[in-house]
């Protein structure tokens, strides 16, 4: 029932998306390689991986030595590895602006 | 109302409205199909014409889906309204349950969900015949049960507390059984009226369910009453020590309780203002722990904040050695330590106990 494509919406108006894709970044945050489009500007890369990192520094000095940590929001999903002081950040966004 | 049903298309999309208005075409009651692509123009379709049901998008620039819902619910009780929508969001369909739509309904993708979608277009049709008042108001649960056994009703409440669902089975106006998690029931009837705020769906009576609860809904209800208030008054200090009942002096904290969940390692409560000492059990570093799940906490609904993709849900941390969960509890913030080697149906298992023990 191919008619039934037109089901699918095409991606509805959004203030910002967060793209699909992974980083590494190093324990400064410096990015190190990426499969994020190069739309998606550093600063916005740098907001995301600030919590990240504070929050695997912040583990280990509670003695909880975390290697991943994965954040789930309402239409983003964030998991996160420890990589010797930096971190592989993969970003998968859902939701109605995804799905609709 | 007199003839055929008239139902009103809310779509942004003309290609889909088009398609709708051909499918919604074949059904037997022949219904007269009106449509339209924006919110505003439905609302002054309505106020034109009279309409049997309306079934709207819910994802719609300018005025989406459960603003148009919200005003139409108030301005137009009698209608039926049913939304349409590809978001598989469990909290979207909440939220449009408690703005009283009459059906939540995913976009059609084969062949047979489309028959099924139709089946449900024409269920809601047939109701529209029969008589009732309807609304969209706040009731405590006490007063939804109460309403429920009182008008002789066999029914199934489904209730939703964030990530907890409960059940109640109501046959004939008795009270059949209860559910929460693995706790059945009267002790789960109990638990569940300790709730203070959730949704609550009915579902088709369940004649089947074998019969777990023997007391009168009276007597469950004043129990419960009685629960609540003394609980109330022990959390606020009110309770003159001498007048507080043996048995709520032996009840035990939520923290005791959490303590008792199979599969938790340790516990941590945080409450909403930090200069509040953190509740704990099984903390060898309270403090650096404390500091490390309010900064994680802060940090990542912050960074929902800046991205608009909504409530950070849950934080799960995971290591060679432990696994831990971060999730809101009311005005709490849970700090959950769990065992190693829990599966992920386990693990979430002993998520929900807990969660369960701190939002009543």
């Amino acid at each position: 029932m191919g008619i039934l494509d037109l089901f699918s919406k095409k991606d509805g108006p959004a203030a910002f998306e967060i793209p699909a894709g992974t980083f590494t970044v190093d324990r400064h945050g410096n990015v190190l390689s990426s499969t994020l489009p190069q739309s998606f500007p550093p600063e916005c890369v740098a907001q995301i991986v600030k919590p990240v990192l504070e929050s695997f520094h912040g583990a280990k000095k509670a003695q909880l030595a975390l290697t991943e940590i994965v954040i789930q929001y309402s239409a983003l999903k964030i998991t996160a590895r420890e990589l010797r002081g930096g971190a592989m950040i993969f970003l998968a966004p859902h939701g109605p602006q995804r799905q609709t | 109302m007199p003839g055929p049903p008239k139902i009103l298309l809310l779509d942004d999309e003309e290609d889909a409205l088009e398609l709708y208005q051909q499918i919604l075409a074949t059904l037997p009651s022949k219904p007269e199909i009106r449509t339209c692509d924006s919110g505003t123009k439905a609302l002054a379709l309505l106020e034109s014409e009279e309409f049997t049901l309306m079934i709207s998008d819910l994802n719609m620039p300018k005025m989406d889906g459960l603003q148009v819902l919200s005003i139409v619910r108030r301005k137009y009780p009698n209608i039926k309204i049913m939304v349409m929508t590809a978001v598989v969001d469990e909290q979207f369909r909440a939220r449009a349950y408690a703005l009283g739509v009459d059906l939540f309904w995913q976009k059609p993708s084969s062949e047979q969900e489309m028959k099924l979608f139709l089946e449900g277009v024409d269920s809601v049709l047939q109701r529209y015949e029969q008589s009732g008042f309807r609304g969209v108001q706040s009731k405590s649960l006490v007063d939804i049960v109460q309403l429920e056994c009182l008008s002789q009703s066999s029914t199934v409440l489904k209730i939703t507390n964030g990530v907890l669902v409960a059940r109640i089975w109501i046959q004939n106006g008795e009270l059949v059984d209860a559910e929460m998690g693995d706790i059945t029931g009267e002790e789960a009837f109990k638990r569940i009226l300790t709730w203070k705020a959730g949704n609550f769906e009915n579902l088709p009576a369940e004649p089947t369910r074998e019969r777990k609860i023997f007391n009168t809904v009276d007597g469950l209800l004043l129990d419960a009453m009685q629960m609540i208030d003394e609980n109330q008054a022990i959390a606020d200090g009110t309770a003159p020590k001498e007048e507080v009942h043996e048995e709520a002096a032996s009840r035990q904290t939520p923290l005791q309780m959490s303590a008792k969940v199979k599969g938790v390692d340790f516990l941590m409560a945080l409450p909403a203002d930090s200069a509040k000492p953190p509740e704990f059990w099984g903390v060898e570093n309270p403090e650096p722990l404390a500091k490390w799940a309010r900064q994680t906490w802060q940090g990542f609904n912050q960074l929902g904040d800046q991205f608009v993709c909504g409530k950070c849900v849950a934080i799960d941390g995971r290591s060679l050695r432990r696994q831990v969960a971060l999730l809101a509890a009311g005005e709490r913030l849970l700090c959950i330590g769990l065992e190693r080697g829990l599966s992920q149906e386990q693990r979430q298992e002993t998520v929900n106990n807990v969660l369960a023990k701190w939002v009543s």
